[in-house]
């Protein structure tokens, strides 16, 4: 029972053998119900890789002369350092090229710039906002009231998901059919913990201002996340409770009325052993005297000793893999379309990037 | 570089030791390392209670207990052992209304806990986790009734917040902006700001309204009446953490991030007086020993592409593979360690080795004890 899971991604990377066939790619019908989608809200257990899917999925959405923007929210400068940059402005730049001349602008929001800009828009208060600085606007916004905090930072990227060309801040002025500044929009948001607080501003603003502006601006910002061309997408990791924590955020997710997305299954490890020969690894009935064999073969020193050691590895990664299968499986029936990403050599940097939005691509993103 | 070794027996059988605080950043196995400290404190004699924020279930269920909260409750553990082990979990409400409740007169507690403010400052006010595991932590203390008190700190986004953030609130609470929106209008702090007051005033209430800062006004009153100043009763918390019964250990994964978190921990803790025991190194992957340990990525991999030219060896080639990168992920984890060790010379180190699965009861727990106690391999047939 344990090595016949779903056909997962393509193993891609160096570690292909020869005799372990390597798994079909997954069809690119399963991102499908996500195709449409204008805004990607990317969450997640802390530790899986959130910002890295996030930028990968902008990229592959970009791919073939689209336009993205990728935005982080937590005020951590997560894009910056996956990137290996300095701190990011809050601006919208061009950071990355998708394959086929798209691009992907990067915007690192954080609430107090959120807020200035907010007021100096709506109401031209440039002013009162530097006094609310000397105030402690941040303290305020941050501490106060987590839920105007939010409004703000979720307000920033709804309003790039509705901005048409050449009417930034008021998309309500541009002629019918003016086409979206962005095709698509990724936002890198807190992990699951927080995701239904944040993403339920409705609710979160009610409570504070039931009237005026930043409740009129909370629900445009909600009627945006609500919509069914937003898709709240879950990373995880072949991993128990990274897994537990995407079942429990998707259930969470649909009950608050918003649309679930994919399950990104990050840093995937290539499967070395075909199946038998992984459930001798596991059961520790390998043949050690082959195993010597083949490292004499390759002329290795002490090849007894040797395979002695590299035994205990084979099992490790035998046991391993017979509970990434058990997840695996459970991932798959909570019934989301299922994308794999895989473990990287090296994690960061713009190669990184491009690597794993190709994998996405491979498996039906922005095509 | 060998770092010099966590004595994590000697850290617990201290008498004088009452507290061990665990923190790091989220995800690396805060929990599971206090609650693994916890067991071996309580099977090496010592009563002891677990304070965890970690409302997973699956930590309670792995100390046998269908589920944690407010008050500790005792672990089951099997018969003859010398300590007793209690959990459990904070409820940041629950304490909170215990503080109002014990500080105030039922009416002025009443008027706290059903001020609209209440519910947003108990609930969802950045810091108040942090403050009110604090609170937790020391109302354990003062009890006298334990041993020792192992904490499980928040999951915050940096590990520094849960020694900002009491302070952070409690000045907060005190603060500019506070003591601005909640003093008559027309009187002190007002006249000095001068221009763009109306405006300020004017912009607060356009984002939180009216009713929203009435609330706040009379809650700010009734509880500052009740305590006298929030800032004074974090800061005392905050010394609890400065004494010398009290010890840090730093929790991380040998990971570019979770690593840099813990060298800003070390510094902050020396700067600020408090006592680190250790750092802890989860999750790592060392080599096995014997030849395995001498053979390199590269030369592994190179012996694989060899081997992968006749295809006649398919077992040994992956095993090369699988060999080389686990020896590169084992360079990485040195590097990060020692480059931590060279920052922060003296840090003492234990280091768990990865496990394929997660921790479910309590072998699971006493095995990650061992570990950190120096242990050898011993039952460690989960590690990876």
């Amino acid at each position: 029972m344990l090595w016949h899971g779903p056909t997962g991604a393509a193993v891609t990377g160096p570690h292909r053998l020869r005799g372990v066939s390597e798994r079909e790619h997954r069809s690119p019908g399963s991102w499908g119900p996500c195709a449409d989608a204008r805004l990607h809200i990317v969450t997640g257990k802390g530790g899986t890789g959130k910002t890295t899917a996030a930028a990968a999925l902008a990229t592959a959405l970009a791919s073939g002369g689209r336009r993205t923007l990728l935005v982080e929210v937590e005020g951590r400068q997560g894009v910056a350092a996956l990137l290996e940059r300095s701190p990011l402005p809050y601006e919208e730049r061009t950071m990355l090229s998708a394959p086929g001349g798209g691009t992907v602008s990067v915007l690192a929001a954080d609430p107090e710039s959120a807020l200035m800009e907010y007021l100096e828009l709506f109401y031209g208060m440039r002013r009162a906002g530097q006094a609310l600085t000397r105030l402690g606007a941040v303290d305020f916004a941050t501490t106060v009231a987590p839920g105007v905090r939010d409004v703000l930072l979720t307000g920033k990227a709804t309003e790039a998901v509705r901005r048409r060309k050449g009417h930034r801040g008021r998309p309500s002025s541009a002629p019918a059919g003016t086409p979206f500044a962005y095709d698509a929009v990724v936002m890198d948001a807190p992990p699951t913990g927080r995701i239904g607080r944040f993403l339920n501003v409705n609710a979160e603003v009610a409570g504070l201002a039931k009237v005026g502006p930043v409740h009129d601006h909370a629900a445009r910002a909600a009627e945006v996340i609500r919509s069914d061309r937003t898709r709240v997408h879950v990373v995880t990791l072949l991993e128990e409770m990274p897994a537990q924590e995407t079942a429990d955020g998707l259930d969470e997710l649909a009950g608050l009325g918003l649309h679930p997305g994919a399950v990104l299954v990050n840093m995937v490890r290539p499967r070395l052993l075909g199946d038998a020969d992984l459930e001798a690894a596991r059961a520790g009935t390998l043949d050690r005297a082959s195993l010597a064999a083949g490292l004499a073969a390759a002329g290795l020193p002490e090849p007894e000793d040797l395979a002695a050691g590299l035994e205990g590895e084979l099992h490790t990664h035998a046991v391993r893999t017979e509970l990434e299968e058990r997840v695996r499986g459970e991932l798959t029936a909570l019934g989301r379309p299922v994308l794999e990403m895989p473990r990287l050599e090296r994690g960061s940097g713009e190669q990184a990037v491009q690597r794993l939005a190709r994998a996405l691509t491979d498996q039906g993103v922005g095509r | 570089m060998t770092p010099e070794t966590l004595d994590v027996d000697e850290l617990l059988d201290d008498p004088a030791r009452r507290v061990v605080v665990c923190c790091g950043s989220g995800g690396v196995g805060k929990t599971t390392s206090a609650a693994a400290l916890g067991l071996r404190a309580a099977e090496r004699g010592r009563r002891t209670v677990v304070i965890t924020v970690d409302p997973a279930r699956r930590l309670a269920q792995s100390m046998g207990l269908e589920s944690l909260d407010n008050t500790p409750r005792r672990v089951p553990l099997p018969e003859g052992t010398p300590g007793e082990l209690h959990a459990m979990m904070l409820d940041m409400k629950r304490t909170f209304d215990q503080v109002v409740e014990e500080h105030a007169d039922p009416a002025r507690a009443r008027q706290i806990l059903d001020n609209p403010f209440y519910e947003t400052l108990s609930t969802s006010f950045s810091g108040t986790q942090e403050y009110m595991a604090m609170e937790r932590l020391g109302q354990l203390r003062e009890s006298e009734e334990w041993d020792l008190v192992v904490v499980d700190t928040p999951p915050s986004r940096s590990a520094l917040d849960f020694l900002d953030a009491p302070e952070r609130l409690g000045r907060f609470l005190d603060g500019r902006l506070m003591r601005f929106l909640t003093a008559p209008a027309g009187s002190g702090p007002l006249r000095l700001l001068g221009a763009g007051v109306g405006m300020v005033t004017s912009v607060i209430g356009k984002i939180v309204g009216a009713q929203f800062l009435n609330d706040l006004r009379s809650f700010t009153s009734a509880f500052e009446a009740v305590f006298g100043g929030f800032q004074e009763r974090a800061e005392r918390t905050y010394r609890l953490l400065q004494d010398p019964g009290t010890a840090f250990v730093v929790v991380a994964a040998p990971e570019p991030d979770a690593m840099r978190e813990a060298a800003f921990f070390v510094e902050r803790l020396a700067s600020d007086g408090m006592p680190l025991a250790g750092l802890v190194l989860n999750r790592t992957h060392p080599l096995p020993e014997g030849p395995a340990a001498r053979l390199g990525a590269e030369e592994a991999e190179r012996a694989a592409e060899e081997l992968s030219r006749d295809g006649e060896h398919p077992v040994a080639e992956a095993a090369l593979r699988l060999h080389a990168e686990r020896a590169r992920t084992r360079g990485r984890e040195l590097l990060l360690r020692d480059r931590l060790l060279t920052a922060h010379p003296g840090v003492r180190v234990a280091e768990v080795a990865a496990l394929a699965g997660d921790v479910h009861d309590l072998t699971g727990l006493r095995w990650v004890g061992a570990r950190l106690a120096g242990g050898g391999h011993e039952g460690s047939a989960g590690a990876e």
